[in-house]
């Protein structure tokens, strides 16, 4: 059984970031196209915040470092991702104790981090929002896990269906955020929400299990 | 008397303070707390739950704090807020559905004449009561 240490939750935030600002333009296109157009920028000054606060505060255990991201996100992002977002680190680190996290305990860090979503954006499966990439990841994860798969399989099979769930949301009429306004013209395009929850499970997967 | 105190939330500084502006033109000579959370450090559009959380702490005189939003993350963010502010202040504070400007200002109205907590909640979620009978 492989374990995450500090040093790979901060790996994993830092992979996270560095991958959203990459794709920080697409982001905020598909934002420009059935939202308000900040999701990029938005995603970006709160990750770009969260790595340094890493850097300066140096987080001692998991706990404590998810717990940075998520007060960082809730105040540095200032679009809906930033509770959002926000609020799934924050719940993460409500369920992980000081000491590493062992396969269980990331399983069930992620989906308290879930639960932490759906209480504060109050959305659903289907609604076209992250929940349609973080929900199936959560649901793979666990499933993995359950199976007796090491941790990076279970990462690399959650972020699998995070990407699924992401391609899934392009015929769907949004239910909830800006893009709801539009109704029926938000269907035909990716949400982007659940764009960069996909990002987020594709850098869990390639830093979260270690090295 | 109760001093209840107020805390606009916005994605935009500039619009909060012109919503506290018309709201103050209805207190003349009358003390209501009103603090404002609105944009990002950096002056652009968007809501930060960690500096409504000090609104709400600095807007509260004992009496409690009526909480007026505009849309979308404002209320993510509000809500978030009420989870990072010690759990005896949390209990004195209403989120209200009201509409910004016409909630804030019938609860700075009534917050002025020193109703309580629950009656301006009241009074702001009825802010568009005249302007419907108004307009039919």
């Amino acid at each position: 059984m492989s374990v995450a240490d500090t040093g790979a939750f901060a790996a994993w935030v830092q992979e996270f970031a560095r991958s959203v600002a990459e794709h920080k333009d697409d982001l905020t296109a598909l934002d420009s196209a059935i939202g308000d157009a900040d999701h990029g920028a938005n995603m970006d000054r709160g990750m770009s915040a969260a790595v340094a606060a890493l850097a300066e505060k140096s987080p001692a255990d998991p706990a404590a470092l998810l717990k940075l991201v998520g007060m960082t996100l809730v105040s540095k992002v200032g679009g809906a991702s930033g509770p959002l977002y926000g609020t799934f680190f924050l719940r993460m680190s409500g369920a992980l104790g000081p000491e590493d996290a062992d396969d269980e305990s990331v399983g069930r860090a992620f989906r308290a981090g879930l639960d932490g979503v759906i209480a504060r954006g109050k959305a659903e499966a289907g609604d076209k929002t992250m929940l349609d990439a973080l929900i199936p990841a959560c649901d793979a994860l666990d499933a993995a896990l359950t199976a007796g798969q090491p941790l990076d399989a279970a990462l690399a099979a959650a972020a699998a269906a995070a990407r699924a769930g992401r391609d899934a949301t392009v015929p769907l009429v949004a239910r909830k955020g800006r893009a709801s306004y539009l109704g029926e013209r938000s269907a035909g395009h990716q949400d982007p929400g659940a764009t960069s929850t996909a990002l987020l499970l594709d850098a869990a997967a390639s830093t979260l299990a270690g090295g | 008397m109760a001093r209840v105190g107020l805390v606009v939330v916005s994605h935009s500084r500039p619009l909060a303070e012109a919503a506290v502006a018309l709201a103050q033109q209805m207190l003349p000579g009358r003390d209501v707390p009103i603090e404002v959370a609105a944009g990002t450090e950096d002056g652009g559009l968007g809501t930060d739950a960690v500096a409504i959380s000090a609104a709400i702490t600095a807007a509260d005189a004992g009496d409690g704090v009526v909480v007026l939003m505009d849309l979308g993350s404002a209320v993510l963010s509000a809500e978030t807020a009420l989870e990072l502010i010690e759990d005896d202040l949390r209990d004195r504070v209403v989120l209200s559905a009201a509409p910004l400007v016409e909630g804030l200002i019938g609860a700075a109205v009534v917050a002025g004449g020193g109703a309580d907590r629950d009656r301006v909640a009241a009074e702001a979620l009825l802010g568009l009561a005249p302007k419907q009978a108004h307009l039919g």
